[in-house]
């Protein structure tokens, strides 16, 4: 035994996907040297840095930041090289936006300290040698045993060995690893000794994963002179990091995984980045921008050397060269030159902009947490906002992929009817058939058929007992009474009438409410579930007799099997297997006679959307059973490919079973469903429902959600219609998408946008999983991409689709594969379970609803919404506005800086190509920063083009701004166009004024920092002004600022021209500003020049409107010719 | 209440602000308000453009080139650099009285003062007074900054030193006789120049200050004596020297000589005959550049300048002009509408 796990352990590659801990004494007296292996320690370090490597690292990381980076060398290049501006220019902002980064960063990581040294320093309790020792948390090494009381956090990931309670289990919340706040149980490792000095074993287990649900180990647990015996481990044996223990004084457990490789650590590492398209563009226009830059510094340095081969003109005798300027290499100097060219334009590109649009997302996301429409009443949470890069993604969504169960619909089960051996028992919940439920009459005697009484019951048996629901664990008054439970369970099955809702609820606690509202839904027939005590089922039945099954094994719900099966052994000694499922998986594992009568049922059910299970049952034989319970536990004690195993076994167990009957169960609607779903329709984005359900049950949803219309032609890819001909299912997919792309797609008139003229045919799209694998995994890797690509045609031209029987990877798989289609759409997708993870990830846009399957969903979504029905005001309302605003941030920044630094560019060719300045320092520095940052910031988060209200009532304005209308080029060229119409306008407007240079009636003339202070007082002026014009909603803090930043500059101006600052070495702009001012032609040609800057802006505005073609009801909200129309809201 | 406070302890404010529903103005762009807004606009730009055309064709300039480029030029001889302390004569004649006060510009074209090097070469802290920097001028001052022998000079730098540096005296001619019309050199520099921004080391007399310090290179007279005849206009606050030192905005400049306001002449410049004596002492054309005199009256717009007067009537124009394009366009638009 002990060379077998020596060569085990020995082996290279098992060690990797294995690891083995030793509890208590060593297994033996080994002769071998054997080194234990050596595991991390338990000190958890979420902290990026310390305090010597904080400045290091800190100013890496920033600086890794290509923009950073492109300052930090503009600001190199003006400290080495001999440039026009002092290197303050752009040392200051930048080194003011590194300062802010890293407080911020180093504030966060010194929260992370502490937070960790809290958690490391904890004392808690380990068992060694029989003692109890305190010891501080990060001293726990794997292998120790941990105590650890009520209400405490598990200090690493154990084992849980020994509990306080007697049925060896506990019970922890984890909330703070995935927010599930109810209690889940965990069970203790069976045959382990009471006492844990004497304990003696090793535990083998899987390497350290993040996956929070699974785990698989094993445990060898040796006695004194006996057999070792082997037990399988479990995630319901395995106590995380992070949880906390509840309603259980205390328990013992082994700790396997510590410190950074628990997995709550290993949940840290963050969720991939996702960026948004938006920042794409602004990378494009950066890139065009420091194009501009290059051929501005390029033409600059090339004119400079021509002109100034012309004689005389090099080295006037005024301006004679310092002699080492003269030795210098003519290359050198042009090199030099160059870059200082690059220095004095290097303001085109505002470090600014990083800064401002970084404040706009953080502030901008605050209003979507803020927004008390997605405040809900009943969870009492609003709408969370997991990260701010993407809200101008909200409004380019052009694909929204859905889940139906918990989206669509409530989640909120209720037992409707149910049908044993094809006859149908309904249940009303009105109060004048109330009676027809009393335990005595039984709960079928109105209707006129009914099964035997026999099978009745064998179907509410299998209901109270094939589930994996927990009875609520009572109060601590309630435990007092004792039996208070059972009494008043008894009650409720005894009188029907008195069934008090709210207890009700309490009652159970499941994973799916599907099982809670089946067990409820036997509640009401008379047979109830009183819980699971030592692996035994309690059941209270009609006659108030408590039946007793010992659970031997449960076979648990996967999305792959779609059904549950548990092995219980009753009293009387027999062995029942009972199975649940979807009808699919039940169908073809009983006996065909009996499907037919049920299949009616079940197929009527789904029609109606209700959610359908069947239920079959079979008694297994001593050998029979035997035979299932050693292959269960050989493959649970699996470590590799333990899931096949099982699932092998399962499939294997659950055959030749016969069939009792279904049940319906309704999901409802979510509210306000169907209105979001048209109003998104509208807003011309695709919604694809993306379910793990039937296909009947979904598509009776998606009616009731006015996804199909009645007039919606549905095309149907499943395998019944794929199973209809004589031909091979491969050849029939061809047939059948050829067929449909001719519909949807080829006749379809081009240039028709079909989805919303009411006129033409709309196309429903309805695909099945297994026809996707089809069409999605062809055996032809020639027609693999070509079906890819006529499903992908076909689905674009439908109005709605329909993805039913889709396991989580298929879902991922469609979006990934709808986001890496032509045009790359945007795609959001929006589901509350885990299930609908991997989507969420996978599309640009996750949205978690903060639903009843906890909160996975939530945790790694991008932004969190309490119900279906805030979606539409998150995407109309929010994402239409932020992208509106990030646009016009986004342009306004290049445009304001063009025509900043185009004036400058021009001066160049007035000066001899000097690199004289046009501004002076402190403006050039304070442009960006003071001057016009502000108004922007402010618009960028106040600005409603178009009132909220009215976005909502008209979806079609979320077309206006598709496929990113407002970052393309055309948008972009028109904005540069701006700039540099502005820039010209400002500097020869001046240029022509300074003809004559004196401006005033003293006759005294003005230097060059009055040319560049009036060019700069225009510029100020025009920008901001432009910016005014642009703002279609005036808060007061747009007037505020916009107002504010101008007298700001006036005021500003006047104090830096009015004092002589004793830290600056030349006095230039002394008195400039207010002297400016004293001239009457410098005021009328500031006048002159904003007027002309801005005439084309106002025609634009007045002209555009009229002409262009609009929906109508934004024509009537904002119509161009009509009074002038002040609005005020509320 | 408490358990209705806990309710609400999640829920969002509910205010105007985190509900973006501030109240807010909305501004409509529309005809109704733009084509009166564009008319009126229009007509005050034709208005103040009228006012500023006339009032600059108005100005009378009298604007001669003493470069000597022209053998016929009576400044043709002094253009040779061998020639020192070179006096010329250019004889000109008034038709009708120039009214006064009348303003003697010198002109420079093809001159880079606003050369960045030449902007930097300067050492403000030697213009305030501050004697310390007298020893040490400033780095930037070089190759202004010591003279051969290794002494510092005070004021440094390339702008300092380029300090333009022809008199005029301007004579009338009166029944043959020359008569010498008074030039007024006070206040033609910015008063901010002169009294806050350079100021002269408060020694006395000034010349102390300026002990062991050589004056610029190609200065006649050093700082102390700028001014023969007024002690206060010496030093930094010469009031040509400022005028010099306010450096000029593009190659081709003007910059105040002097003002005509005295004796005689309060009116101006009567007609008749005139005599400018020039001490031709600035060397231009090694970089191909034109020197001016220019005599000027001002109006309360400053110098004679048609952009302004003629760009106002342009586009006061184009907005009336547009006004009724947009009149034509709105009453098309009404009337299919209302179709």
């Amino acid at each position: 035994m002990l060379r077998r796990l020596n060569r085990l352990l020995g082996g290279d590659e098992r060690r990797v996907d294995s690891r083995t801990i030793y509890v208590g004494r060593q297994p033996g007296s080994t002769n071998e040297a054997f080194i234990p292996p050596k595991f991390c320690d338990n000190r958890i370090v979420s902290s990026k840095y310390t305090v010597w490597n904080f400045l290091p690292k800190n100013l890496f990381e920033q600086f890794r930041r290509i923009a950073n980076f492109y300052f930090l060398i503009i600001f190199l290049v003006q400290v080495i090289v001999d440039t026009p501006t002092s290197p303050v220019t752009s040392g200051l902002p930048l080194f003011f936006v590194i300062t802010v980064t890293a407080i911020k960063q180093g504030y966060e990581d010194w929260l992370r300290h502490k937070a960790d040294y809290e958690v490391n320093k904890y004392r808690v309790t380990v068992l060694e040698d029989g003692r109890r020792i305190s010891k501080e948390s990060e001293k726990i090494k794997v292998g120790d045993v941990v105590e650890v009381v009520e209400d405490e956090t598990f200090p690493c990931d154990l084992i849980l060995l020994q509990s306080s309670r007697d049925d060896g289990t506990c019970f922890v919340t984890t909330a703070s690893l995935d927010g599930e706040s109810n209690h889940k149980t965990h069970y203790t490792v069976p045959d382990i000794e009471k006492d844990l000095e004497m304990l003696c074993a090793t535990i083998e287990c899987e390497q350290p994963q993040p996956d929070l649900y699974k785990f698989v180990g094993r445990m060898q647990i040796y006695r004194n002179n006996q057999e070792s015996v082997v037990r399988s481990l479990g995630p319901e044996n395995l106590l995380l990091k992070g949880a906390t223990l509840k309603n259980t004084k205390k328990i013992c457990g082994v700790a396997v995984y510590t410190g950074m490789e628990t997995k709550m650590a290993l949940n840290y590492q963050g969720k991939s980045q996702k960026r948004s398209a938006v920042e794409k563009s602004i990378n494009a226009f950066l890139l065009v921008y420091l194009c501009i830059l290059l051929s501005k510094a390029l033409v600059c340095t090339t004119l400079k050397y021509v002109w100034q081969s012309k004689p005389g003109q090099d080295e006037p005798w005024y301006n004679e060269k310092t002699p080492r300027e003269k030795e210098t290499n003519l290359y050198l100097k042009m090199f030099t030159d160059f870059l200082s060219f690059m220095v004095l334009f290097n303001f085109i590109i505002p470090v600014s902009m990083y800064v401002t649009v970084e404040m706009q997302k953080f502030l901008g996301s605050l209003f979507i947490t803020w927004d008390k429409d997605f405040f809900d009443p009943e969870i009492k949470e609003g709408a969370l906002v997991n990260t701010s890069d993407l809200n101008e993604e909200l409004g380019q969504v052009e694909y929204v992929f859905t889940d139906k169960t918990g989206t669509l619909t409530q989640n909120n089960m209720e037992f409707i009817e149910c049908c044993i051996d094809g006859f149908q028992y309904t249940y009303r919940d009105t109060a004048s058939e109330l009676d027809g439920f009393c335990v005595t009459d039984g709960p079928v005697s109105k209707l006129p058929q009914k099964a035997s009484t026999e099978r009745e019951e064998l179907f509410l048996r299998a209901l109270c007992l094939c589930h994996t629901v927990q009875v609520k664990e009572p109060t601590e008054q309630d435990q007092g009474q004792g039996g208070g439970l059972l009494d008043q369970v008894d009650g409720l099955g005894v009188d029907g009438e008195v069934l008090q809702p709210p207890q009700e609820e309490k009652g159970f606690i499941a994973s799916s409410p599907d099982e809670i509202a089946l067990v409820k839904g036997a509640v009401r027939y008379g047979f109830t579930f009183l819980g699971l005590e030592n692996k035994v089922m309690k059941i209270l039945n009609r006659n108030k007799d408590v039946e007793m099954y010992e659970l031997l094994h449960v076979l648990n719900f996967d999305p792959v099997r779609r059904r549950m099966s548990v092995i219980v052994r009753s009293r009387s000694g027999d062995t029942l297997l009972f199975c649940k499922g979807a009808d699919a998986s039940i169908f073809p594992r009983v006996r065909q006679e009996e499907v037919e009568r049920i299949r009616m049922h079940v197929d009527r059910n789904a029609k109606e959307g209700y959610r359908t299970l069947c239920v079959a049952y079979k008694y297994l034989s001593a050998e029979e059973y035997a035979q299932a319970d050693a292959g269960l536990r050989e493959a649970r004690l699996a470590l590799q490919d333990r899931e096949e195993k099982l699932m092998a076994v399962y499939n294997q167990v659950e055959t030749g079973m016969s069939l009792i009957g279904a049940t319906a169960v309704e999901d409802r609607l979510q509210e306000e469903a169907a209105e979001t779903m048209e109003s998104l329709q509208g807003a011309g984005i695709k919604i694809w429902v993306l379910t793990g359900d039937k296909m009947e049950t979904a598509k009776s949803t998606c009616y009731a959600c006015r996804l199909f219309q009645r007039n919606t032609e549905l095309l149907e890819l499943t395998v019944r219609t794929l199973e209809d001909g004589r031909m091979r299912r491969e050849a029939r997919l061809h047939e059948l998408l050829i067929e449909y792309h001719k519909k949807a797609v080829q006749d379809v008139p081009p240039g028709v946008t079909r989805s919303w003229c009411s006129d033409s045919q709309d196309y429903g799209f309805i695909i099945d999983g297994a026809s996707l694998s089809m069409v999605l995994n062809c055996s032809h890797e020639s027609n693999s991409s070509l079906y890819k690509n006529l499903f992908l045609q076909i689905c674009q031209n439908c109005t709605a689709v329909l993805c039913c029987r889709m396991a989580p990877l298929q879902k991922a798989q469609i979006v990934k594969m709808v986001k890496n289609s032509k045009g790359s759409p945007i795609t959001l997708s929006i589901g509350d379970g885990a299930n609908d993870v991997s989507m969420i990830l996978e599309a640009h846009v996750g949205i978690g609803i903060k639903g009843k399957e906890g909160r996975q969903a939530v945790r790694n979504s991008d932004y969190a919404i309490p119900k279906l029905k805030h979606l539409k005001k998150l995407l109309l309302a929010h994402g239409h506005l932020y992208y509106v605003r990030i646009a016009h941030l986004v342009q306004y920044f290049f445009y304001k800086n063009l025509c900043f630094i185009l004036p400058q560019f021009l001066y160049q060719f007035f000066c001899g190509y000097s690199q004289q300045p046009l501004y002076d320092a402190a403006y050039l520095t304070m442009y960006n920063i003071c001057f016009t940052s502000m108004p922007i910031l402010a618009y960028s988060l106040l600005e409603q083009h178009i009132c909220i209200d009215v976005l909502l009532e008209n979806a079609t304005l979320y077309r206006a701004i598709a496929k990113n209308a407002m970052l393309r080029w055309g948008p972009f060229i028109k904005w540069t166009l701006q700039g540099v119409f502005h820039g010209l306008v400002f500097f020869f407007g001046v240029r022509y004024l300074f003809s004559n240079p004196a401006l005033q009636n003293n006759g005294q003339v003005f230097g060059n920092w009055s040319y560049g202070t009036i060019v700069f007082t225009v510029l100020v002026f025009t920008v901001t002004l432009k910016l005014a014009l642009d703002t279609r909603h005036w808060t007061w803090l747009n007037h505020f600022v916009i107002w504010g930043s101008l007298a700001f500059y006036v005021v500003f101006s006047f104090f830096w021209g009015g004092i002589i600052w004793p830290f600056l070495s030349q006095q230039r702009l002394c008195s400039v500003f207010a002297k400016m001012l004293s001239s009457l032609s410098v005021w009328l040609v500031i006048i002159l020049l904003i007027l002309l800057s801005l005439l084309p802006e106002i025609l634009l505005v007045v002209f555009r409107n009229p002409f262009a073609p609009r929906p109508r009801q934004a024509a009537a909200a904002v119509t161009p010719l009509s009074y002038k129309h002040l609005k005020e809201h509320e | 209440m408490v358990k209705q406070k806990q309710e609400t302890a999640n829920q969002p404010d509910n205010t105007a602000f985190t509900q973006q529903r501030l109240p807010a103005w909305q501004p409509i762009i529309s005809a109704g308000i733009v084509i009166p807004g564009f008319l009126i606009i229009g007509l005050a730009f034709i208005g103040i453009g009228v006012a500023l055309f006339v009032t600059s064709q108005s100005i009378q300039v009298l604007e001669m080139d003493y470069t000597g480029v022209d053998k016929t030029s009576p400044c043709n001889r002094c253009t040779d650099p061998n020639v020192k302390s070179c006096l010329c004569q250019m004889d000109f004649s008034i038709d009708t009285l120039f009214k006064g006060p009348v303003f003697f510009y010198y002109g420079l074209s093809n001159y880079y003062q606003n050369f960045r090097k030449y902007g930097v070469s300067i050492d403000y802290n030697q213009l305030f007074g501050d004697l310390s920097y007298f020893t040490s001028p400033s780095e930037k001052c070089s190759p202004y900054q010591y003279d051969n022998n290794n002494n510092p000079i005070v004021p440094c730098g390339a702008m300092a030193n380029s300090m333009f540096s022809d008199t005029f005296k301007l004579f009338q001619i009166v029944n043959g006789t020359n008569k010498e019309v008074p030039l007024d050199g006070k206040g033609i520099a910015w008063w901010t120049d002169s009294n806050i921004k350079y100021r002269n080391p408060s020694v006395t007399p000034l010349q102390m200050a300026f002990n062991n310090t050589v004056k610029p290179l190609l200065w006649a007279n050093p700082a102390y004596q700028l001014d023969p005849a007024d002690a206060n206009n010496n030093g930094f606050i010469n009031q040509d020297f400022l005028v010099w030192m306010r450096r000029a905005a593009l190659p081709n400049f003007r910059k105040l000589y002097r003002r005509i306001t005295s004796g005689d002449y309060t009116q101006g410049l009567p007609a008749g005959n005139y005599t400018l004596q020039i001490a031709y002492n600035y060397p231009v054309l090694s970089f191909g550049g034109r020197k001016t005199v220019v005599f000027s009256n001002v109006s309360w717009m400053g110098g004679k300048n048609d952009f302004l007067g003629i760009a106002y009537l342009v586009i006061g124009s184009m907005c009336i002009i547009m006004s009724i394009v947009m009149l034509i366009v709105y009453a098309k638009f009404r009337f299919s509408e209302e179709e």
